[in-house]
């Protein structure tokens, strides 16, 4: 006999007046293949029509579906329910600003970070569109493409206690990302310039090593030893500066 | 009442993808004002679902070597079944290796080549050059003479969106996520802007802007089964066709993708067959070579769609959890190390979806809706018909690339390609153009959607629920307008669309619609996505020939002399059925002729 689901949703609308935050239950049989981007649906369309979260891609590859899934941050759409217990508690990612119910702003976070961290190739070259492109080795591509697996979709800076105490840590997505820079020889910054951006406790120092990021990760990304390699040259470059007489704030 | 914010700027970009992005960079580029617009973080776009690979004629691999743009222009056309735009494809198919470099300097991480011996699954064995070491590889895909797919294992469209989006973020170009376009602002001859609602907080806003560009993506949704991220809605083009002025071309022809992956369909890349993979029937033969001897399960993507269809219908099909009916994918021989490696994504949602491990596993697929070929039609410079300072790029336009059938990895290379072409033209005109400002008629436009969202609140035009039409509509356009199609069928469909569409007039909300009310949201679209539906199997109904993907029964034969044209679908106001007109294509550079695959070559064999 199939189970009876009971979905108990964490309900919010701070754009309504006098709303107030609380748990609201649903239930249903569970059926073949069922999916919370499929029971969530299914929720909206049939039970609640007011019921906010979201899902783009719904193939895991887009990000957008993040939430806390009995506690752990997940992605919603390949969370199959038959894994789960009968009763399924959904809230919304800390840390990111609520928009309603499940749905939260990491549209906003990720921008701030792209730019906070400049990721993107920093180069002095002029592009040629007549030259060729310049040669790299197939293994430097492919290991560039690990860390660029990355979908910002959140999970890593939910479940870290840095970025839930303090705000303007960047993550394990946040360090990832760059290193993927530190690792393309596209990009021209030096350790020194990298120090400027992630060499501080918002940066590199300031994961305190629990790493549920990297147990976490729903794109299972190397977010240990992509630590481990910022940290390793942050930790360089630190010295270096220092023994070259530069302050270190 | 009245619009909450209003914002000006030189240029609009409705959607952040990748051809809406590359076009915003074209015209900041120029020191031009740009604000873009998208119902998602742009980096969430469909964009980045993007598998395979982009096609560009670097030939640098052995497979590839000898390419260039005349024969990608070749076998963009055939793949088209002369369909398309052939000054279009000629000068995308002139630029896209720029395109691909220009990306590498940005920082997209293309495979490269590895000089050596090599064996591939297929049997075939060649020897990349030293001299050709670390420059972009490639990987073979479907109807094409040379392999020129370049790509980043198979998330390409992801690494290329993320590279693109960075460049956005060093030009601190602004985008305004969560806000979606609901209506062109215009006087009948040239749009002003659009009038939008903040999916944070319900608001309407303004954006008010010299030019504006329509890169929102396909419309697959319209299909109950497709590969498709759940925003393409065909939201833009439905916004389009509403002013009655502007034409959506060629609806009608709608990609079937060979490999989606049942119950969830969602897309088994092309780049599992381009790298060695088979498709297997229910007695694990091997059925592709049966039907196409010579491309096999490379055939363009309507052939082997329509190939796998016939061999199911002949009773070869397989009955599972999965599907009443599929076939098997099987790329167990290209090895573990391949499969996870270039095929990971793909495994990954595989294993995610099914807990089927490619690389021991054979993967349940069936065609899939992919692609919509149509969308607003342009000239070749990405000027939108009937209305000026209107623009449309990517999926949502029909720039005419793509005629009848795309190939496989034309597309993502077209978002960057055009972005780059008609972002250049964008700026052109932008900088030679004046901001109108007519408040009395921007008023009337926010009052018009400010009425629609009333109603809809109140339930003045009626109780009909959004969800149940979304579904029927859906559900129509898989029974009436999918691979096969025939008169009769397609009448049925077009009445049954048109039932939908006079019930989606009187669709009333179950809820209060305040705020951010997602039921709101799918309520404002569900007329507009019908009209798109009904462009799409009007269109096909009327169009009594076969080619390419749109494929009839009962006219098997493509026919030049009666329909080498496009179709160009109107919506008058107060109509239920678009008006239909044509244009003629023309053939400058390849006349019609053989594709050297499919239906007219290899005859439809009986299967073994």
């Amino acid at each position: 006999m199939a189970r009876q689901l009971t979905f108990s949703i964490f309900r919010y609308n701070p754009n309504k007046l006098g709303d107030k935050p609380r748990m609201q239950e649903y239930t249903f049989e569970e059926f073949e293949g069922l999916t919370l981007f499929v029971a969530l649906n299914k929720i909206r369309e049939e039970m609640d029509p007011t019921l906010m979260f979201d899902f783009v891609c719904r193939a895991a590859i887009c990000g957008s579906c993040a939430m806390m899934v009995n506690g752990r941050p997940r992605l919603a759409c390949k969370t199959m329910t038959n894994l789960l217990p009968n009763r399924i508690n959904l809230l919304p990612l800390p840390v990111f600003k609520l928009i309603g119910d499940l749905s939260v702003d990491t549209g906003t976070w990720f921008r701030n970070l792209q730019v906070k961290t400049e990721s993107w190739v920093h180069t002095k070259k002029r592009f040629d569109p007549n030259a060729l492109e310049v040669r790299m080795d197939n293994k430097i591509a492919e290991q560039i493409y690990e860390p660029e697996r990355c979908v910002e979709c959140g999970c890593c800076v939910a479940t870290c206690v840095t970025a839930n105490i303090r705000e303007d840590f960047i993550g394990a997505t946040g360090i990832n990302r760059v290193s993927r820079f530190m690792m393309d020889p596209r990009d021209e910054r030096t350790d020194a310039d990298y120090y400027e951006v992630v060499g501080n406790e918002d940066g590199a120092f300031g994961c305190v090593g629990l790493m549920a990021c990297a147990d976490l990760c729903p794109m299972e990304l190397p977010l240990q030893s992509q630590l481990a390699y910022a940290r390793r040259r942050m930790a360089a470059a630190g010295l270096k500066l220092q023994f070259a007489g530069v302050k270190i704030s | 009442m009245s619009a909450k914010h209003t914002h000006i700027s030189d240029v609009l970009v409705v959607g952040a993808g990748l051809a809406a992005e590359r076009s915003a960079i074209e015209a900041a580029e120029q020191g031009l004002s740009v604000i873009i617009l998208s119902l998602i973080p742009p980096r969430r776009s469909h964009s980045t679902a993007a598998q395979g690979g982009m096609q560009a004629s670097l030939g640098n691999i052995a497979m590839g070597l000898g390419d260039n743009p005349r024969i990608h222009l070749e076998d963009t056309i055939k793949g088209s079944d002369w369909g398309c735009d052939q000054e279009v494809a000629k000068a995308f198919c002139d630029t896209v290796p720029i395109m691909i470099r220009q990306l590498d300097s940005w920082g997209v991480p293309w495979n490269r080549v590895v000089a050596g011996k090599k064996k591939y699954a297929s049997g075939i064995e060649t020897e990349d050059l030293k001299e050709k070491e670390g420059l972009i590889t490639a990987r073979d895909f479907g109807g094409v003479a040379k392999w020129r797919c370049c790509y980043t294992a198979d998330g390409t469209g992801h690494t290329v969106m993320f590279v693109v989006d960075t460049v956005v973020c060093k030009m601190g170009i602004t985008v305004h996520d969560r806000m979606e376009a609901i209506s062109l602002i215009h006087d009948g001859e040239t749009c002003l802007g659009v009038v939008a609602r903040d999916l944070r907080t319900g608001d309407i806003n303004v954006y008010l802007a010299k030019s504006t560009v329509i890169g929102t993506g396909g419309a697959g949704r319209i299909y109950a089964a497709t590969t498709n991220a759940v925003v393409c809605e065909g939201t833009g083009g439905a916004m389009c066709l509403n002013t009655g002025l502007v034409p959506l071309g060629n609806m009608e022809a709608v990609q079937f993708h060979p490999t989606g992956m049942p119950p969830v369909w969602i897309l088994m890349t092309e780049g599992a067959r381009g790298d060695g993979g088979y498709l297997l029937d229910k007695n694990m033969h091997r059925f592709m070579p049966d039907y196409e001897p010579k491309k096999k399960e490379l055939a363009s993507r309507d052939v082997v769609s329509r190939r796998m269809i016939q061999h199911i219908r002949a009773g070869y099909g397989i009955q599972s959890k999965y599907a009443p009916q599929h076939l098997w994918l099987d790329i167990r021989h290209l090895g573990r190390k391949w499969v996870w490696n270039n095929l990971r994504e793909i495994s990954n949602i595989a294993m995610n979806f099914n807990g089927l491990d490619p690389a021991k596993d054979l993967v349940p697929v069936l065609p899939t809706q992919h692609y919509s070929m149509g969308g607003v039609r342009t000239n070749k410079n990405g000027f939108v018909y009937g209305l000026k300072g209107l623009f449309a790029i990517g999926e949502a336009a029909c720039w005419d690339l793509h005629g009848f059938n795309r190939l496989g990895g034309n597309s993502l290379a077209e978002t960057v390609t055009a972005g780059f072409l008609v972002g250049k033209e964008v700026a052109k005109y932008t900088l030679g153009a004046t901001q109108k400002f007519d408040y009395k008629l921007i008023e009337g436009f926010v009052k018009t959607e400010e009425e629609r969202i009333k109603n809809l609140i109140s339930g003045k035009n009626g109780k009909e629920n959004a969800y149940a039409i979304k579904e029927a509509m859906g559900q129509a356009m898989m029974d009436h307008v999918h691979i096969f199609r025939t008169g009769p069928a397609l009448q049925q469909g077009v009445a049954k669309l048109q039932e939908l569409y006079r019930r989606s007039l009187k669709i009333g909300l179950h809820s209060s619609g305040q705020g951010a009310n997602p039921e709101l949201a799918q309520a404002l679209r569900m007329p507009g996505m019908i009209r798109m539906a009904l462009c799409t199997a009007y269109g096909a109904l009327m169009r009594t020939e076969s080619r390419g993907s749109h494929s009839r029964e009962d006219y098997p034969k493509r026919d030049d002399a009666n329909w080498l044209k496009r179709t160009l679908a109107y919506w008058k106001p107060g109509a239920d059925l678009p008006t239909l007109e044509y244009e003629p294509v023309a053939t400058p550079h390849m006349p019609p002729g053989d594709r050297g695959y499919g239906e007219a070559t290899a005859g439809p064999k009986a299967a073994k």
